[in-house]
């Protein structure tokens, strides 16, 4: 499948949706073990993402993909507004100048994404972090889309349940980065607020396909 | 909830509206991206000294901006952290040729955007360099955490790092002299009820008639444990053996106390706890040189104290005497 600036602006879209939906659920998990503003700082970077893109109408996914990290990185706050406005950012990056890219360079961005998460927020896999969410889902891309050279589309569902997984595992874990740490054994029992933002990316990214 | 508010949006705006109003002789104030700065910047020849955090802790930062202090201070949203637009933006107006010192309170939202808005400005050619203060003696197994947080040692660190500023220091003496805060500086809080975010309408946490919490930081967010309420006196004594336990100070040291008030504390009982820390202190032979009781560094209106110890030398001693003339803190002017 080939993914142009509609497929992009209608997963932003999806995505605000999500945040805007999911505001004070997301507030309430972050409340139970960080500061109680994550449902309410994404809704707002989403929020401001939209009406820029109103505005700046961009003609490619790169240019689209950078004026939502900008509005994130200006808007959200926090350690979501840098995480997330560095997702958007290096997907921009690596998407470069192209009018359409393909299921590989789709994946290939969401690599980057991760990488640049992991390098700003120096968390690895059991932390109870975003990145537990992230990392299993882009492995798990980069196994069916850049070796078995499946499409996205017809995986879509083992996504989503995945990133689910993912997201309910963070449960049980202590915090090990960011707010939550700070509670040590009390934040077990919590999932965890950027983990839970995490899997409506990608089950946004998937819904994003269909139309 | 019930706040004197108009609407949760606008209440960094608002605020930052009415400062401005208040001490226009003292500090001017920027829209989009916000931030608080200098009257009289950019002030040439001398480091630009920026802090930010995010709002609800007034006068925490924005009340340090003016002579012998902050440059610029950079308010987030209510317990979030600003952007890196603001701090750059802020460091572009203030900067006076000498470089430019962040003072970054360790959250991990803190540290991430003002590294962002660093390496934009190193992209430029600035200056810049950060100390990190993380002084909540809470905070255990710092190791497997995202470290101690930065509370009530902030304050000292942006006077005295304001002070060095101002007598002209270099950017390298400037940060060094904070960095000497930053390691001899420790804190810790406590909260005897919760507080609530405007946009999100309800407390963080609950907390019943009969408990605090011990060991809070500065966004609402529960401590390390939940104890039945006790007496002021015993209480200070947990939070001193916490904070004596971590530092080493011995018979004849010198410190700066801070007892400071999380918003809704009134200043009697704040004194009541100066009281026991002044007599803990005596007790061990440890001379109080100088003492704040008020509120510092808050958090919106929780009832609660934090005390912070900052173990002093003769050159920290002279910067913390030094002039200074901010909305929040003046003395020698």
């Amino acid at each position: 499948m080939e993914y142009d600036v509609k497929y992009f602006d209608r997963f932003v879209k999806i995505f605000a949706k999500y945040l805007a939906e999911n505001k004070e659920y997301l507030t309430q998990l972050d409340a139970a073990i960080g500061d109680g503003d994550h449902g309410i700082n994404m809704d707002r970077g989403a929020r401001t993402a939209l009406e820029r893109l109103d505005t700046m109408d961009p003609k490619t996914p790169g240019e689209l993909l950078r004026i939502v990290g900008m509005a994130l990185l200006s808007s959200v706050g926090g350690a979501a507004g840098p995480l997330y406005g560095t997702v958007f950012m290096k997907m921009s990056m690596t998407i470069g100048n192209k009018e359409k890219i393909d299921d590989k360079d789709l994946v290939k961005a969401l690599e980057n994404a991760l990488i640049g998460i992991k390098t700003l927020g120096k968390a690895e896999v059991g932390e109870k972090t975003m990145v537990d969410v992230w990392e299993p889902v882009v492995e798990f891309l980069k196994g069916k889309v850049l070796n078995e050279e499946n499409e996205i589309s017809e995986i879509c569902r083992e996504i989503i349940k995945l990133a689910e997984e993912r997201m309910k595992a963070t449960i049980p874990m202590q915090a090990k980065k960011g707010r939550a740490s700070y509670l040590g054994e009390r934040s077990i029992g919590h999932q965890d607020p950027g983990a839970t933002s995490s899997y409506l990316f990608f089950k946004s990214l998937c819904e994003a396909l269909s139309e | 909830m019930k706040k004197l508010i108009n609407s949760p949006e606008n209440v960094v705006k608002e605020m930052l509206e009415g400062m401005v109003a208040a001490y226009p002789d003292l500090i001017k104030v920027h829209f989009s991206p916000n931030f608080i700065y200098r009257a009289d910047s950019p002030v040439k020849g001398k480091v630009a000294l920026i802090s930010g955090g995010g709002s609800g802790h007034e006068p925490l930062h924005g009340g340090y901006v003016g002579k012998g202090m902050l440059d610029a201070a950079c308010p987030g949203e209510v317990f979030t952290s600003p952007t890196p637009d603001q701090m750059y933006e802020a460091a572009k107006t203030v900067e006076g040729e000498e470089g430019i010192l962040f003072i970054v309170k360790n959250y991990t939202g803190d540290v991430m955007n003002f590294d962002m808005a660093a390496d934009l400005l190193k992209a430029e050619g600035y200056k810049v360099e950060s100390v990190v203060i993380a002084d909540d003696v809470a905070v255990e197994e710092s190791l497997y955490s995202a470290g101690r947080r930065g509370v009530g040692g902030t304050v000292f660190a942006e006077k005295i790092g304001g002070a060095a500023a101002e007598r002209g220091w270099s950017l390298e003496e400037v940060k060094k002299v904070v960095e000497k805060v930053a390691k001899n500086v420790r804190s810790i809080g406590i909260a005897l009820t919760p507080c609530t975010v405007p946009a999100a309408g309800k407390p963080t946490f609950e907390l019943s008639e009969d408990e605090f919490e011990f060991g809070i930081g500065i966004h609402g967010e529960p401590g390390r444990k939940r104890l039945k309420m006790k007496p002021a006196d015993e209480i200070v004594q947990m939070m001193m053996d916490a904070i004596l336990q971590d530092m080493a100070l011995e018979k004849g040291d010198e410190v700066a106390l801070l007892v400071n008030g999380m918003g809704g504390t009134p200043l009697m009982e704040l004194f009541i706890v100066n009281r026991k820390v002044s007599q803990i202190l005596d007790e061990i032979g440890i001379k109080r040189y100088k003492t704040l009781v008020g509120n510092y560094i808050t958090s919106l209106e929780m009832q609660g104290a934090s005390i912070t110890v900052l173990k002093l030398d003769d050159e920290l001693k002279e910067l913390l005497d030094d002039p200074v003339l901010t909305p929040a803190l003046r003395w020698k002017i």
